[in-house]
């Protein structure tokens, strides 16, 4: 799994490549508490179009995240999931919680 | 002449080998011509089966997980094998957003993710002995070949 974050106002722009399993969580994990803690930002936008798979650990992962960032009033937003991660985001509801956007842009103007 | 093609994999409970059994996995149902999503509905059951394996069925320790995949008339059947705790509920382990684990940031849906990208999902386990998942995917290609040889006859 390749990680990469950027800053844009108030949010945390990270980019996620590559398969997030229980194999790669931790690491998904720990890169985004710390971005999230050492950055003077408050939302959490997910750029998934380079994520090729996702299974139930990384839903875990995210409601992990959804229940920090949320927890100080901020939101978790995620951009261009594939059809296989999408699949996964509707089974298991959390579509509720973490909106979709189709572009960066969108998602940031939704803020 | 597919229905008696089959596979057995043998890997040790060590996470980095969930991307594997579930790339191996599909790539031997793959001979059968699966559509894309079905190819990923196989890929991401396998990966739920063989985690589950590890995490729960082995938790700390280490032990084999077998993985078998055979081709019959429709698609493919898919076990999971482990020789791991066992589950001693397994009606209430199938619930969604049952977890045994909560404090590990689980969901609980890996067993409704199987169920709702498999056509057919068997669970038998045994505490202390572990764990077996018998899982069907059906391919639409094959379906269309039935219906054909069908009229043909
Ligand atoms: N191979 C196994 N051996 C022992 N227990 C298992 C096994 N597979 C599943 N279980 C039990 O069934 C429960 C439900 O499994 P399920 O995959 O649905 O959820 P989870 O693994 O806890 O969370 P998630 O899959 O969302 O990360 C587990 O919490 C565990 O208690
Ligand atoms: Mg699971």
């Amino acid at each position: 799994m390749e990680l990469t974050a950027n800053i844009t106002g108030n949010i945390l722009i990270c980019r996620v490549k590559g398969e997030l399993d229980h194999h790669t969580a931790e690491e998904f994990r720990t890169f985004v508490d710390y971005n999230m803690e050492n950055n003077p930002v408050k939302h959490l936008l997910l750029d998934l179009t380079h994520l090729s798979f996702m299974d139930s650990s990384g839903i875990g992962a995210l409601i992990g995240r959804y229940k920090k960032v949320s927890s100080t009033g901020g939101r978790v937003m995620v951009v261009n999931e594939n059809k296989q991660v999408s699949r996964v985001f509707e089974v298991s509801g959390i579509y509720e919680i973490i909106k979709s956007y189709s572009s960066i842009s969108k998602a940031i103007n939704d803020i | 002449m597919n229905a008696k093609n089959y596979m057995v994999l043998i890997i040790p409970s060590k996470s980095q080998n969930e991307a594997f059994a579930r790339v191996a996995t599909a790539a031997f149902a793959a001979q059968l011509d699966p559509t894309i999503e079905e190819l990923a509905d196989i890929k991401t059951a396998v990966s739920e089966a063989v985690t589950n394996s590890i995490i729960h069925g082995y938790e700390d320790s280490e032990g084999e997980i077998t993985i078998k995949c055979r081709m019959d008339e429709y698609g493919v059947e898919i076990e999971i094998r482990d020789e791991g705790k066992g589950i001693q509920d397994v009606e209430q382990a199938r619930q969604p957003l049952y977890t045994s684990k909560p404090e590990l940031e689980r969901s609980g849906m890996g067993f409704t993710v199987m169920e709702t990208f498999m056509d057919e999902v068997e669970v038998y386990s045994e505490k202390e002995k572990g764990t077996v998942i018998l899982m069907r995917k059906k391919f639409a290609s094959l379906a269309k070949e039935q219906g054909v040889s069908g009229n043909e006859g």
